[in-house]
């Protein structure tokens, strides 16, 4: 992060050097790009949503607003902007306001890790994934301080139930990384991306770069860890069939019920954030990240954005699709999935990709 | 209020998993909420007074009237019996057919009127058109309340079909005023026939595809299997009708039991639940039942429109109805079960009393009674199921 944001003041022609020495600017430019992403995915996203969901269900969507209503995200933000925004008479003010940016926060500070190429990635740290999940799970903590200081009942509700649902899937979440962890030897997602690097199959959803007997036997437990991966993900992000804490029709809109204007916005971008995020760690682990998937066929640093994106877009298009196609679990079956299928089917994979990793 | 109320105390120890590994039960503070009358899923102005023990619900006690329109009181102050059926079309305003159909059935009984068979036939296949629509509507909103949406909007695109069939009759969508006292307001437009066997073409491959989407989404089975168990007994002593009795296992429909008009002519079954998923009188089975209905509806109106006489629509009758002294309960089965209409004549140009008998408050009360110790997500399932219609429940 360092580095880049010190080569980009150096573009800036006679007093870029000079800023270079301040390290808060070089920082802040350093984060941005994550950001930037961000607000360019999330715009693309709500198109790709509106659009996909209007197809699964035989409308057509906007349609008025530039060519098949392609402008519509744009507008949609900028209503928001206007929007008044309000904060209930009875909410707890300080807390009501700082949820939103504090789950926002959570899940921006996870981009950090996340290498975009193998030349891009935030902050190179060697904890990676670690850090990652710790720091995803602040989102939490967002979560429940907007949904008790809301001072609605129902947004009590979706709350105790987002933090219950958040810390369970954690477990599972964390048992999945560590096996693709267990197989690279690194928890830097960089290194593990170049551990895959040399085409598909070296991904290590279908067993890694590995001896042809070592990969046969590590196949079925990989694909069954990246399936977990990938559901337990799709419940940290909230979405349907895991969108309980703002299951619309038991609970009106959960935590964010008594959100409105600009906050509601922030909560859906860090959503919207968090899709690719849960997307981007399983495709860095189990698909190869950055790597291209015809070996050294259109690979390279720019060409690694290009993939990460597409495989991260993929997965998010899963989602969406998913999203509009089933209904929501019962909190208890929730629970059930996370504990008694995910955790156990995980500890069997960890026992078994580790006994063939040792022979 | 809460404080007289005797809570019951089994819920904790009933389904065992709210249990500490010391073996006492949970007990944690009770929380009271209100579900509606404004919440996505109490379908319109339903307001459930609901105690929570967290997830669990301790007790439901619903309040009604959000939506009342004085039917009844309307009823005696026209000066005409047939000024009542736009008023009728009002009262469950997704079956505004059937409702007017019952309410033309009760004073033609006071008339001992008898309409031509075309009238009949125009009728059967308008008020089982009309219960299809109700049935998508039903499974629709089901689906949202099960976090399911797509399923909505397939149904409101198959309904939307059937409300152009009722644009063309009669000019109005939701509320037709079609069936009067002794005929139709109209006679069926050309290419009727043929438009609404089009649509039962179109429309049974749809079920189909509804049934593989929801139907028999594990998810959703697992969602609505065993829960809400809404026992025969219970069924029976509450006076349940239509599709949730029939949900239960009892074999019980109007229109074949007590049958009125033409529908003794056509060949069609009766469905029961049979808690192929789970427990008789599950959620799962009130809703499969509302599926199949839809099937046999296709087929008793694809014999009607084969069979259809040509004749007249409207039996003459005098302009200000003046049916002798009596009274008179007659009962159809419309969508949501057995709607009864009561009507007292004084010989005068308007009825002197008319009560209706709405199925939608019948199978509400119910609800109270299934709901003890179940889930939020489970109470939403539950109300979804007796698909009640506000308009109905309060008139």
């Amino acid at each position: 992060m360092e580095e880049l944001g010190k080569t980009i003041l150096k573009l800036i022609p006679v007093i870029g050097d000079q800023l270079a020495d301040i390290s808060v600017l070089v920082f802040v430019i350093g984060a941005a790009p994550p950001l930037i992403f961000i607000l360019l995915y999330a715009l693309v996203t709500l198109y790709t949503e509106m659009k996909v969901s209007a197809h699964i269900q035989d409308r057509v969507a906007y349609m008025y607003t530039g060519y098949h209503g392609i402008l519509q995200p744009v507008a949609d933000i900028l209503k928001l902007i206007q929007k008044e925004d309000t904060v209930p008479d009875s909410a707890d003010k300080t807390l009501f306001r700082l949820a939103p940016y504090l789950v926002f926060i959570g899940t921006y500070a996870g981009f950090a890790v996340i290498p975009f190429s193998s030349a891009y990635m935030g902050s190179n740290i060697n904890l990676g994934v670690f850090y990652l999940i710790a720091a995803s799970s602040i989102v939490v903590i967002g979560l429940l301080m907007s949904g008790w200081a809301s001072n609605n009942k129902w947004s009590l509700l979706g709350a105790m139930r987002s933090a219950a649902q958040l810390v369970s899937y954690e477990v599972p979440t964390a048992l999945a990384v560590l096996v693709a962890v267990m197989i690279t030897g690194s928890l830097n997602l960089n290194e593990v991306s170049k551990f895959q690097d040399g085409g598909i199959q070296n991904w290590i959803l279908f067993g890694g770069p590995m001896p042809i007997t070592q990969k046969l036997l590590l196949l079925p437990f990989t694909f069954i860890t990246f399936l977990i991966l990938f559901l337990a993900g799709m419940a940290e992000v909230n979405r349907t069939p895991f969108d309980l804490p703002e299951a619309e029709s038991e609970l009106v809109q959960g935590f964010n019920t008594e959100y409105s204007g600009m906050k509601f916005a922030i909560f859906y971008l860090a959503e919207y954030a968090n899709m690719f995020l849960v997307s981007a760690v399983a495709t860095s682990l189990f698909l190869g990240g950055w790597s291209s998937p015809f070996g050294s066929f259109m690979s390279g640093p720019v060409w690694g954005v290009f993939w990460f994106v597409m495989k991260g877009m993929f997965f998010v298009f899963v989602q969406i699709w998913m999203r509009w196609t089933l209904p929501r679990l019962r909190v208890d079956q929730l629970m059930y999935t996370s504990w008694k299928v995910m955790t156990p089917f995980l500890f069997v994979c960890i026992f078994a990709v580790g006994l063939i990793l040792v022979l | 209020m809460i404080e007289s109320r005797v809570l019951p105390t089994d819920y904790v120890t009933e389904p065992g998993r709210f249990r500490t590994s010391t073996g006492k039960t949970l007990k944690t503070d009770e929380m009271i909420i209100n579900m509606g009358p404004q919440h996505p899923s109490t379908h319109g102005v339903l307001r459930l007074e609901i105690v929570v023990d967290g997830e669990i619900v301790v007790d439901v006690i619903p309040h009604i009237g959000y939506l009342h329109r004085c039917f009844e009181k309307h009823a005696e102050h026209m000066t005409n019996y047939q000024q009542v059926i736009p008023y009728a079309d009002r009262m469950d305003y997704l079956a505004s057919m059937n409702n007017d159909w019952g309410y033309a059935l009760a004073v033609e009984k006071l008339l001992k009127l008898e309409v031509p068979p075309r009238v009949e036939y125009i009728r059967v296949i308008m008020a089982e058109l009309q219960r299809i629509a109700s049935h998508l509507i039903a499974l629709g909103t089901f689906g949202i309340d099960m976090g399911a949406f797509t399923p909505f909007l397939w149904c409101f695109r198959d309904r939307e079909r059937i409300l152009d069939l009722f644009e063309m009759t009669c000019g109005a969508r939701l509320l037709y005023n079609y069936i009067w006292v002794g005929g139709v307001s109209h006679d069926l437009p050309a290419r009727f026939v043929e438009k609404a066997k089009d649509f039962c073409k179109y429309f049974k491959p749809n079920i189909v595809e509804l049934n593989n989407l929801l139907t028999y989404n594990e998810i959703f089975i697992k969602r609505t299997a065993n829960v809400g168990v809404l026992p025969k007994d219970v069924a029976i002593n509450y006076a349940c009708s239509g599709p949730m009795l029939r949900g239960s296992g009892v074999n019980w429909d109007l229109r074949r039991d007590d049958p009125y008009s033409m529908y003794n002519k056509f060949e069609w079954d009766v469905q029961v639940g049979k808690g192929e998923m789970g427990q008789v009188g599950d959620v799962w089975d009130r809703y499969i039942v509302k599926v199949r209905e839809m099937e046999q509806s296709v087929r008793i109106i694809e014999q009607a429109l084969a069979a259809i006489p040509e004749g007249n629509v409207q039996q003459a009758i005098p302009k200000r109805i003046r049916p002798d002294h009596g009274e008179v309960y007659v009962r159809t089965e419309s969508p949501r079960g057995e709607l009864g209409f009561y009507i007292v004549s004084d010989g005068s140009t308007s009825p002197s009393r008319v009560k209706a008998r709405s199925p939608a408050f019948v199978n509400l009360s119910v609800v109270p009674e299934i709901a003890h110790g179940c889930m939020i997500a489970d109470l939403v399932a539950i109300v979804g199921s007796t698909d009640i219609v506000l308009g109905e429940v309060d008139r």
